[in-house]
């Protein structure tokens, strides 16, 4: 499904990502852990399509296409689907309107029919209420003045609309509570299938109990100095990341 | 990569150029005779508009006198405003069209103007006549045709041209022109007192809801014209109105002057709602030609407990000049003041209002958003006085630019008097932002194109003043919004 190889990439001609691989296919959840700033969100940001994340060398390919070539709202229409480590606050523009515009612009794309604001009114009444989320919040203006954790649960809502094939969740589990992770993460897992792929990106391992990785990466210094599998999270919530230190001479090297 | 990105910005520039080549839609021009004066303005062209419409001493009168006070004034020079010298003998200041004989109903309208007001989506034969809207309008310098006079008048709401309003009732013409906008206002009110050509008049009686809205619809078609028209809505007692207004002009190279004069009067109880929708042509994108939209607005709540509310959507002209203010004087009378303007490629907006509070515990609130693109300017000046009579009073004044590029500029002058007066209230809140990237790549990501992300994004920045306008109005709003913004982004 996704195909990172050697990805260099540069915010403001300073060096971020430094030779990223990374291969995600059809149904596999990859964890990528790491230390603050060593890059996970510019490789969320990088596969969305962001500009001024600057891809200097390496490619990324998408089921078979190269995505450098597609816009970001074509990745999107092609089911890329990207959460927020901070999700946006779009002043006066309703959040069931903005989630109906986005996924009627993907039906389209796939040549599908437009979904009739009844039909959407109900699938997103029913999605609402399986994350927790109040009715009122469609009424509400896209992120706007929503809390921490509303605006986490509120990218789900999207990912559970917008059925994408590949999603990048960044930090969707940071600002929940308890009871909060839990629910996003039936959110997640029930989005989950064999046709569906996940990069997770977080910082606790408590997530990964109710999300079960097929891998685990280590991304520090702009880039992956361990995989493994979900063991390696035990591990790292042990041990945290200094004890990799040495490793990161060694791997992810490519030109 | 780098490749890719060239051919990216190669896409987005050819996108962008397609758009901002759309054509303004509404610029054709009718061919038709039409009776015109020459160029130039004297106390003749004055006499002779005035006998072109039998109008009684007392008007010519006025006219005259507003024409010897405007000689005496010059046109004002406004900071923030970059105006190409107006020869005001270059202008044409009367054009009709040619009648064939006098009209006694709408079936007798020219084909030519009824066809030019089909294809602005205004119908006004009966049959197509827009249903709950009555028309009346305006095609250069007279009003053509006005719709549902006859049902409207059955419930003595007198809805039709200015012209025919000075013969029909002198007395209500006589009373209330020039009472809130007096003739030596302004250099261009008293320009428009002297040679206004026609316009609309409304007078709801004493308790009466008007059933259906009333519209004008003004078009400049003739080269050279300016157009000058009045409309005066007088609303009695416990009575209420919903008015719109609307306009467009043909695509010229040279600038053309519309200076018009709007006056509002509304009684004890009384209500009225005033939107606009102004869409004059605005020149093209490297800012030649395009109207000047000289405006002067005003509305009195004159008796206890009366609202005026006026709401517009400015995305035309190559210059927006106009302040729709209210004079609070009733007591517990309200004054409101929705805006929202759009500037793109060279036009220049300066607009807002003024709210006098006059009477005890009146209420004034400006809600003003200022959407500007490409190299336009955009201000907000408002002025909030309070004098010492009006005790217990309050405004709320929220003044907010969205800046979509960086050659464009926003700026806003809040004027406060306050006259010894402790037991009054102002707020002010403005703010300034930029189309953020965030936004726009969040709404990117979600599937959205880059013209979609924008108008979602500016059609959130102004909701609160697109939901004061009335349903087919405010689609209408947002379709312009889109237009007007399209390439504006960059
Ligand atoms: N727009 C930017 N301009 C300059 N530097 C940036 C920009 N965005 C990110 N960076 C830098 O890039 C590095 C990686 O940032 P990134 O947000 O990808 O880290 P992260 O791994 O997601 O961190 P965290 O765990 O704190 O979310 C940081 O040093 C950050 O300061
Ligand atoms: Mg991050």
């Amino acid at each position: 499904m996704l195909k990172i190889e050697c990805l260099n990439v540069e915010i403001d001609n300073k060096k971020i990502l430094k030779g990223i691989n990374l291969e995600v296919n059809k149904g596999e959840i990859h964890a990528i852990m790491g230390p603050n700033g060593s890059g996970k969100s510019t490789l969320t940001q990088t596969i969305a399509g962001r500009e001024e994340y600057r891809v200097t060398s390496g490619s990324i390919s998408y089921k078979g296409m190269d995505l450098m070539k597609m816009d970001p709202e074509i990745r999107a229409r092609e089911g890329i689907f990207a959460a927020f480590q901070y999700p946006i606050e779009i002043p006066g523009v309703n959040n069931a309107y903005f989630l109906r515009t986005a996924l009627n612009a993907i039906q389209k794309h796939k040549g599908l029919e437009d979904v009739d604001p009844f039909n959407f009114l109900k699938l997103i009444k029913k999605k609402m209420k399986e994350i927790g989320m109040n009715e009122d919040m469609l009424k509400r203006s896209v992120n706007e003045g929503f809390s921490g954790g509303e605006k986490k649960r509120n990218e789900i809502l999207q990912l559970s609309i917008l059925q994408p094939d590949l999603a990048v969740l960044d930090e969707t589990d940071s600002g929940l509570d308890i009871d909060a992770l839990k629910i996003v993460s039936e959110g997640v897992n029930k989005f989950h299938g064999p046709e569906k792929s996940i990069i997770l990106i977080t910082h606790y391992q408590r997530l990964l109990d109710y999300i079960k990785p097929d891998f685990v990466h280590v991304l520090s210094n702009g880039r992956i100095i361990k995989s493994g599998g979900s063991e390696l999270a035990l591990e790292l919530e042990a041990k945290g990341y200094d004890w990799l230190n040495d490793l990161s001479e060694i791997e992810g090297e490519c030109k | 990569m780098d490749r890719n990105k060239i051919d990216k910005k190669e896409e987005e520039r050819k996108l962008f150029e397609e758009l901002e080549n759309s054509e303004y839609k509404y610029g054709f021009e009718t061919k038709i005779d039409m009776d015109t004066f020459g160029k130039g303005l004297n106390e003749d062209t004055v006499r002779l508009i005035s006998q072109k419409k039998n109008e009684p001493d007392f008007l010519l009168e006025w006219r005259l006198r507003a024409f010897r006070h405007w000689q005496t004034m010059e046109m004002p020079d406004w900071a923030h405003l970059k105006i190409n010298p107006i020869d005001f003998q270059e202008i044409v200041y009367y054009a009709a069209p040619k009648k064939k004989k006098e009209l006694t109903s709408l079936d007798e309208v020219d084909e030519e103007i009824l066809d030019t007001f089909n294809r602005l989506g205004i119908p006004l034969d009966e049959q197509k006549k827009l249903s709950g809207v009555a028309v009346d309008a305006v095609f250069d310098s007279v009003s053509v045709a006005t719709t549902f006079s006859d049902k409207l008048k059955e419930l003595g709401v007198i809805f039709c041209s200015f012209s025919e309003a000075v013969k029909t009732h002198p007395e209500l013409i006589k009373k209330y022109l020039g009472s809130v906008v007096p003739y030596r206002d302004n250099f261009f009110a008293t320009l428009n007192s002297a040679v206004f050509s026609d316009g609309t008049f409304c007078y709801i009686p004493k308790g009466v809801i008007c059933p259906m809205d009333l519209s004008s619809y003004f078009r400049i078609n003739t080269a050279n014209i300016g157009q000058f028209e009045r409309t005066l809505i007088i609303a009695e007692e416990r009575s209420s109105v919903n008015y719109l207004e609307g306009c467009t002009a043909p695509m010229r190279d040279e600038n053309q002057l519309h200076a018009a004069v709007v006056e509002l009067i509304a009684l004890d109880d009384a209500k009225i709602k005033y939107s606009t929708v102004q869409n004059w042509y605005p020149g093209d994108k490297e800012g030649k030609g395009g109207i000047y939209n000289f405006v002067t607005k005003r509305g009195i709540c004159k008796g206890d407990n009366s609202k005026i509310s006026w709401t517009q959507v400015e995305t035309g002209s190559a210059i927006t000049w106009k302040y729709p203010s209210c004079i609070l004087k009733g007591d517990n009378s309200v004054g409101e003041f929705y805006s929202v303007a759009v500037t793109n490629n060279y036009q220049q907006a300066d607009t807002g209002t003024k709210m006098i509070h006059l009477g005890k515990n009146t209420k004034s609130t400006i809600i003003s958003k200022g959407i500007s693109g490409g190299h336009s300017n955009n201000s907000y000046r408002g002025l909030v006085r309070m004098t010492n009579s009006a005790n217990n009073s309050r405004n709320f004044s929220q003044c907010d630019s969205l800046l979509l590029g960086d050659k464009c500029g926003a700026h806003t002058f809040p004027y406060l008097e306050i006259h010894k007066n402790n037991s009054s209230k102002v707020e002010h809140e403005a703010t300034t932002s930029r189309i953020g990237e965030n936004q726009l790549f969040y709404l990117q990501q979600r599937g959205l194109s880059m013209e979609d992300a924008v108008s979602m994004i500016v059609n959130g920045f102004c909701k609160e003043v697109l939901n004061e306008l009335p349903m087919e109005f405010a689609v209408e709003a947002q379709k312009l919004l889109d237009i007007s913004l399209e390439g504006s982004v960059g």
